[in-house]
């Protein structure tokens, strides 16, 4: 019986094998991603088109640096793919990528926007925006100060503190303002807050609508999707917010990226290369703006029409490694005020 | 040492392995983290947990045991509708639950915009209605959903409980809210209590429903210290924490009933005579029955079908989704065989070595219930790649072949994870069918010279079948629901329904993941039903 019993994990796992096999011989370049597979699908099907390498991709939430370490040398993955500055910086940390020397990327991209040796590129941007109600708000210009102001009390919306675009936030509040000031600032903040952080940057602007709260924090592609998409619920949310391009001394909004690495032990590492190259191709930066309403990295290209409606994004100069160093601090600083509780 | 309890102590030792990777992981050490974590964080997750859990523990015995004591003993309008009905929130995944409720409840959702309506308010401001973002809503979400693991081990139980002892009380003069509170109840307690387990085990590592509605519970707390502080080693250590914390309930539980016999005479006699109710009252145990079920599966079903209608008439139909359902009822299914192998591998080692290592070797081999999908999964990757990459350098050395990724690059490592994770089910399942087959049927088959495995397959087998069925549909159940785990461990090419819908979910469009929700719920309605059917037949217990 065990000896059966054996034999028919066996065979489930041989089953299991099977029907996850990869088309062997063809030209390929796998991808692990912490991105949305659909916003990225039309990207690859454009690459195949044009070159005819195959993308193999997957979405992993969590744990894409931690998969990619334990599989070593055997990792079938070449290209990683995450948003937000962290995430990418932790594929670095870990010790899964390796650095990548094209003059094509580094053409593209600006310096800012990519590590010096070649170890991640951004890819797209996305600003983190206040959203507040066409009906009940009068303001057009706020700092990010602004909005622990009491007089926002019971009014505001945003999504949990240690989701890493708040965390991204909370740790440029602190390279501009120090920790002391981000912690009384997280206060002011919580004491403002209309519900519990939680959901997403949508919920934000539904809850807007819903007239649970008045204004809210969000990123700038969501108001693309939102008035741009066929979901006519979500065409309505994103009709009734106007959007506030907040700032930091300086006059800059903070931005943060969408970006890849090319992994260390990477089976197909041209193919990467080229899948990079041409995620920052004119026409593939135009799609980015096109499908996902992201800001394109590359100067040269315009931002969708719906995105560039909002007006001018003037982009805060510090830079982005320099706020990823402050990250921890910033989770602990959520998790100091109770930010989420 | 008898082959079977070695075999129970190697199903253990697969359970233990990623229990064992975590240890090692944590004891990477995690720096400066824990004086932060232990003034800011635990205090407050460790509280939302507790509360958590008590009220999803209260809320669960209340609608479980209150609705099997209905269904078992009286007759109402409905009664055998419900008797199987009642199990049809088994099928809805909690993160599909919540974000239903989220659009229920929402000041824009059906439920506030019809209030308004009747109360004549136009200004959605202007009506004050509870947020389901919050503590109580996750509470009342999780108890609605939950409830159906008390309600099945306490209906069996109730229908189980011979007539005699509720005879005897009602012939002392016992009323019926008497004979519930002194007699059927005290009998039942054992059931209810692995029910309530069960349910607070889900509760406790849910992470869709928790998360997407705001409450941080010690699960958030892992998740958020390995991913925001980038420490694995301190997410790990707040797992084993965690685990500790199970453990100590496990046998704290144990304890306070270690000295109590509860089994009737063992006897069977006739099942008590339903008690025909009237009027309001039987109006009133109708509506008793109804709610939970409208709550905890009509309303979210009603949803998802009216989105997926609307997602069929716009035509924004995934292609993906026959392969998706195809692959779901794929692991799942293969994922079952195996935990039901393996768990009558450690209950029939457990039956026939009571005293030895089988019984440690069960309960730790039921560990895996209790680990968060997502750092279940973590702690496999290490052993599984570390063996994978083994197999391969042997390979590559002696033949010159790469085996690559043989497990973590294949389905077998989800598989694997499935089984861990819900081998406790099975073995609760098939330890319950064993405990209605005498001893005595053993001893006289083999001394008549029939061998171990001969009891097993031509006696166990064949009377354990009901007890094998309603095992297998609830981890297929759960296989099919599992959402963290198959996330990190499924290989290139392999997406479940799921996935689908966390990856719509993520996207902020999960009404666009509807369909895949309703498939997940309707490939979960069938083997239900057939679980209430099975349970229903096998009231009548095998004894000697």
């Amino acid at each position: 019986m065990k000896s059966r019993a054996r034999h028919l994990v066996f065979a489930a796992a041989l089953a299991a094998g099977a029907v996850s096999a990869l088309p062997a011989q063809a030209q390929v370049v796998n991808v692990y991603t912490t991105r949305e597979p659909r916003l990225i699908q039309p990207l690859f099907d454009l690459f195949t088109k044009e070159t005819g390498i195959k993308v193999n991709s997957i979405f992993i939430e969590k744990g894409v640096a931690e998969r990619v370490a334990a599989e070593g040398a055997n990792s079938p993955a070449d290209v990683l793919m995450a948003v937000d500055i962290g995430n990418v910086l932790d594929f670095v940390a870990r010790g899964v990528t390796q650095p990548v020397q094209s003059k094509v990327l580094t053409e593209a991209i600006p310096a800012n926007l990519r590590d010096k040796d070649g170890q991640w590129f951004a890819l797209s941007l996305r600003a983190r925006l206040f959203y507040v109600s066409k009906d009940r708000v009068k303001e057009t210009a706020l700092t990010y100060a602004d909005l622990a102001d009491p007089k926002w009390k019971g009014k505001v919306c945003i999504r949990s503190g240690q989701h890493p675009y708040n965390t991204a936030l909370i740790a440029a509040y602190i390279n501009h303002y120090g920790a002391e000031k981000a912690e009384a600032w997280l206060r002011g903040v919580k004491a403002n807050l209309a519900r519990k952080p939680a959901g997403g940057d949508r919920e934000v602007a539904r809850d807007i609508l819903g007239g649970i709260c008045d204004i809210g924090v969000g990123n700038s592609y969501y108001v693309g999707l939102m008035r741009g998409g066929k979901n006519e619920e979500q065409n309505k949310w994103g009709a009734a917010i106007n959007v506030i391009f907040p700032t930091f001394p300086g006059g800059g909004t903070h931005v943060n990226i969408s970006g890849a690495s090319v992994t260390k032990n990477a089976p197909n590492k041209g193919n990467a290369i080229k899948l990079l190259e041409f995620l920052v191709s004119p026409e593939a930066q135009a799609a980015y703006a096109k499908v996902n309403h992201e800001y394109p990295v590359r100067p040269d290209v315009t931002p969708d029409p719906i995105i560039a409606a909002l007006g001018p994004l003037k982009t805060d100069q510090i830079d982005l490694t320099a706020i990823a160093k402050n990250r921890k601090l910033a989770a602990e600083l959520a998790d100091k005020v109770g930010f989420d509780h | 040492m008898p082959g079977w309890t070695l075999g129970a102590i190697l199903v253990a030792a697969t359970v233990v392995a990623p229990v064992i990777a975590l240890i090692v992981i944590a004891g990477q050490g995690s720096g400066d983290l824990w004086p932060q974590l232990v003034s800011y964080v635990l205090p407050s997750a460790a509280a939302n947990t507790a509360i958590l859990l008590l009220g999803v523990g209260l809320l669960t015995s209340v609608i479980g045991v209150g609705t099997a004591w209905l269904v078992a003993t009286a007759k109402f309008p409905g009664r055998g509708f419900f008797d199987w009905a009642l199990l049809l929130p088994l099928a809805i995944p909690t993160y599909i639950l919540a974000y239903a409720y989220l659009d229920i409840l929402h000041p824009l959702g059906p439920v506030q915009s019809l209030l308004r309506a009747v109360l004549g308010i136009s200004d959605p401001r202007a009506l004050h209605f509870p947020d389901i973002r919050s503590m109580g809503g996750v509470i009342f979400l999780l108890g609605f959903v939950l409830y159906p693991y008390v309600y099945l081990a306490a209906r069996a139980t109730f229908f189980m409980q011979s007539a005699t002892a509720l005879e005897a009380a009602r012939t002392l003069g016992a009323g019926r809210f008497e004979i519930f509170f002194r007699v059927a109840l005290p009998l039942a307690r054992p059931a209810i209590v692995v029910g309530v387990t069960l349910a607070l085990l889900e509760a406790l590592n849910d992470i869709g429903a928790t998360e997407f509605l705001g409450v941080r519970t010690l699960t958030i707390a892992i998740y958020s210290t390995w991913l925001n502080r980038s420490s694995l080693p301190g997410a790990a250590q707040i797992s084993l924490f965690m685990l500790a914390l199970v453990i100590a309930l496990f046998l704290l539980e144990r304890w306070a009933r270690h000295d109590r016999v509860f089994s009737g005479s063992g006897k069977r006699t006739q099942p008590p005579a339903p008690v025909e109710l009237r009027g309001q009252r039987a109006f009133g145990a109708s509506v008793a029955c109804a709610l939970p079920l409208a709550i905890g599966f009509l309303a979210p079903f009603a949803y998802l079908a009216d989105q997926a209608i609307r997602k069929v008439a716009e035509g924004a139909v995934s292609p993906m989704l026959v392969r998706e359902t195809l692959n779901t009822l794929l692991y799942a299914g293969l994922a079952t065989l195996v935990t039901l192998l393996l768990g009558l591998v450690v209950a029939f080692a457990l039956r026939n070595e009571r005293k030895g290592f089988a019984s440690p070797a069960s309960r730790v081999a039921s560990l895996g219930y209790a680990i968060p999908g997502t750092v279940l999964a973590v702690g496999l990757l290490w052993p599984l790649a570390n063996f994978d990459n083994a197999v391969d350098s042997l390979f590559r050395n002696a033949f010159g072949i790469s085996t690559g990724l043989l497990i973590s690059g294949s389905g077998a490592a989800l598989i694997l994870a499935y089984t861990i994770r819900f081998l406790a089910v099975s073995i609760n399942g098939v330890e319950a069918g064993y405990a209605k087959i005498s001893t005595s049927v053993d001893h006289a088959a083999r001394s008549l010279g029939e061998s171990a495995f001969g009891v097993l397959r031509r006696i166990h087998l064949p009377m354990l079948r009901p007890a094998l069925g309603a095992a297998a549909i609830l981890v297929f159940v759960d296989c099919m629901k599992e959402l963290p785990a198959t996330l990190m461990l499924r290989p290139f090419g392999v997406e479940t329904l799921s996935t689908h819908i966390y990856a719509e979910a993520v996207r902020g469009t999960y009404e666009d993941g509807a369909l895949a929700a309703l498939l997940i719920v309707l490939a979960g309605l069938i083997p239900v039903v057939l679980l209430a059917r099975i349970s229903r037949n096998t009231q009548a217990p095998i004894t000697s």
